[in-house]
């Protein structure tokens, strides 16, 4: 039900009901490796549910400490969203020079992508540091802790993307275009990207609703 | 259907799907209209805040999905495996998320409404 007829033309026609895709230049171990890197990105799907469930369940007891509505600025959190955002669509256009097989453009758009994660990254933790001296670390309230918790993970996760876009460019650089590098890429992608999908849940549930609630 | 394995399908799936510079950048383009249009209804308030909430809720889901179509390239030529795996995320979220706020919200209006010798 998957396969249509028009993809057909871009196959020898006797090998396109056996093989599993090997005139795309894309083997069976490619297409298992990135389902089952999708497979983790709904096991992390889940941690973070599990997350902001607790976010959820602590937010409205802050123990006399600040509220969201008094500790968040907006205009900062609009930025910092951009900046992912930007970061997001550079990293699609480095996939698609990197399947056109340009390798400069890649290394390009990656080390863009690289530089909007990091600013990105680099405006959380001022933020974070901001709280802290204001007395509003993670020990301050429920509140707080679940904060630091919820969105001090996805910072992880941007972190270990940073680290993953800089070990790619190595790789570009070292390898060239070879499939296992393509692969890496690929599922690099699709964390990258899925790491912007859980921020729109960061933006709205902890900063939109937070000031809406406790403006 | 002669092979129905996962394996089988993401192979001409992930080909046939992986973008141009103008999906990107529609992509972009729809989430960057969406985020702006959230963060606008809760900083120059102009609706009630029962609608502005239910209005970024949607915002949020809305562009949940532009991401997962533009970005993630999950359509209808991708792998069904990718939709019953994703499928199943959600509603184990659903389940975690919906079922902590409820049981929470009854022990929280029990413990004040009955007191300790409750």
């Amino acid at each position: 039900m998957i396969e249509r007829p028009g993809e057909y033309s871009l196959r020898a026609p006797a090998a396109a009901h056996h093989d599993h895709g090997h005139e795309h230049g894309e083997s069976e171990a490619t297409s298992t490796t990135v389902f089952g890197f999708w497979v983790y990105l709904m096991s992390d799907c889940v941690l973070f549910g599990t997350l902001f469930a607790v976010y959820a369940v602590l937010a409205p007891n802050t123990a006399g400490g600040p509220t969201p509505g008094e500790l968040f600025e907006l205009p900062f959190v609009l930025t910092e969203t951009f900046l992912l955002l930007f970061s997001s669509v550079t990293f699609g256009y480095g996939m698609l020079a990197a399947r056109a097989g340009r390798r400069r453009a890649t290394l390009l758009w990656l080390a863009v992508t690289f530089a909007f994660g990091a600013g990105f990254l680099g405006m959380e933790l001022h933020e974070f540091g901001k709280f802290v001296a204001e007395g509003a670390g993670p020990q301050r309230s429920a509140f707080l802790s679940g904060f630091f918790g919820l969105v001090g993970t996805h910072g992880i996760h941007v972190a270990a993307g940073l680290a993953w876009i800089v070990a790619m460019m190595a790789q570009v650089v070292l390898y060239g275009f070879e499939e296992a590098v393509l692969r890496r890429l690929m599922c690099l992608s699709l964390f990258w990207h899925f790491l912007d999908v859980v921020w729109i849940c960061v933006f709205t549930i902890v900063y939109l609703l937070g000031v809406l609630n406790h403006a | 259907m002669h092979d129905d394995t996962p394996t089988a399908r993401t192979a001409h799936d992930s080909q046939a799907s992986h973008g141009s510079v103008g999906s990107y950048t529609l992509g972009f383009a729809l989430s960057a209209l969406l985020t702006v249009a959230a963060f606008a209804l809760v900083m120059r308030p102009v609706l009630s805040r029962e609608l502005t909430l239910a209005a970024i809720v949607i915002l949020a889901v809305v562009q949940i999905v532009v991401q997962m179509y533009y970005f993630l390239h999950l359509d209808r030529r991708s792998e069904r495996w990718n939709f019953i795996s994703l499928y199943f995320t959600i509603l184990i979220v659903a389940i975690l998320v919906g079922g902590s706020l409820w049981i929470m919200s009854h022990l929280a209006h029990d413990v004040m409404g009955m007191g300790i010798e409750g």
